[in-house]
């Protein structure tokens, strides 16, 4: 599975930079070079929430985790899930490392499911950084209002289906 | 081919507050196993995480490569033929499609979907578009999410996300056409 991905992944590399060596070696260079650079500027960050999740999920107190988030937590937890995903500032390292941490500690699945998709969704943080600088506000707030049901229908879903 | 702006102005600085908040977390987190579950204990969580960091790290390179060549060399203006002359259900689904096999990062695909937005095609379609992309992306799934949750619950996450495009699309077209939005 893991090899699989790799490869996958790396296949996808090499396409696209035949592609661009097909338009010129400059191109290439270039994009070889900003693909290192943001690698490059990314390994602390993932160093630190990869190693930070897995210390996190051993020392959060379960006794607190399995109460407001556990998969007993119902439509209360889903809803504290979907805050803390709005809430979530950063990257992709630290969303998917403070999820792997709650699932790690106790949270249910339908709940984790929810503070994926509320932070893929309308992470604050990425609204405001990202997005109203590089699209016409007006979509961005259409777009983080029509979304704001979403999370609790991807939970309504996992917990209809028992999966995750 | 017009010209365009090379998309390059937002870099990720090195260092960031999120960041600084996760790791002072992340040492307070491993002082307090440390003290209260020893030092073996300490050490196999510290094991399986630089495992789990190692392997991570040929995706996200593949990830950043990928980003950074679609970012260069993405026909923007032909997507947004596709997305912007499809309307209805139809229109929605092509819009979801793009984003799922579209590659990269928010520097990528925020000009794309402002691109749809110049070229003619409705908000909701840019709605579906982003919300594919942000949910089901498969650069995003393979590079961040795979590692960090294994493919059961990453693939069931999927699947239970996959009608939400279409309907943050439909949503998106009613405000607008019961006038609680406007988008001009």
């Amino acid at each position: 599975m893991i090899v699989a991905v790799n490869i996958l992944l790396w296949l996808v590399v090499g396409g696209l930079a035949m592609l661009a060596a097909l338009r010129g070696r400059a191109l290439l260079q270039s994009g070889a070079r900003d693909g290192a650079i943001d690698f490059l500027r990314l390994l602390p960050r993932i160093a630190i929430g990869v190693i930070g999740s897995g210390f996190v999920a051993e020392a959060l107190p379960r006794s607190v985790i399995i109460p407001w988030l556990g998969p007993g937590s119902g439509f209360l937890g889903v809803a504290i899930a979907a805050l803390g995903g709005a809430l979530t500032p950063g990257g992709p390292v630290i969303g998917f490392s403070v999820g792997s941490a709650m699932l790690k500690s106790g949270a249910g699945a339908p709940q984790v499911v929810a503070y994926s998709t509320a932070w893929a969704l309308y992470a604050v943080h990425r609204l405001v950084m990202w997005e109203a600088p590089l699209m016409p506000p007006r979509v961005v707030w259409l777009r983080a209002a029509v979304s704001l049901p979403l999370p609790f229908i991807a939970a309504g879903m996992a917990m209809m289906l028992a999966r995750p | 081919m017009e010209r365009r702006k090379p998309l390059r102005s937002r870099r990720r600085r090195v260092f960031d507050w999120s960041t600084a908040a996760i790791a002072a977390i992340a040492v307070i987190a491993a002082a307090t196993v440390y003290w209260r579950d020893g030092r073996v204990h300490f050490l196999a969580i510290l094991a399986g995480d630089l495992s789990l960091f190692a392997e991570m790290l040929p995706k996200v390179l593949a990830g950043c490569l990928i980003g950074a060549f679609v970012t260069l060399i993405l026909p923007r203006e032909l997507v947004a033929r596709w997305v912007g002359h499809e309307s209805g259900l139809f229109g929605l689904a092509i819009a979801a499609l793009f984003g799922f096999i579209l590659p990269g990062g928010p520097i990528t695909i925020y000009p794309v979907a402002g691109a749809f937005l110049a070229m003619g095609a409705d908000a909701g379609a840019v709605v579906a578009f982003i919300t594919c992309w942000t949910l089901c992306g498969y650069t995003r799934a393979l590079v961040w999410e795979l590692p960090f949750f294994g493919p059961h619950f990453v693939i069931w996450r999927i699947v239970e996300a996959l009608p939400l495009p279409i309907l943050a699309g439909f949503l998106a077209r009613m405000a607008l056409k019961a006038g609680l939005a406007r988008v001009s």
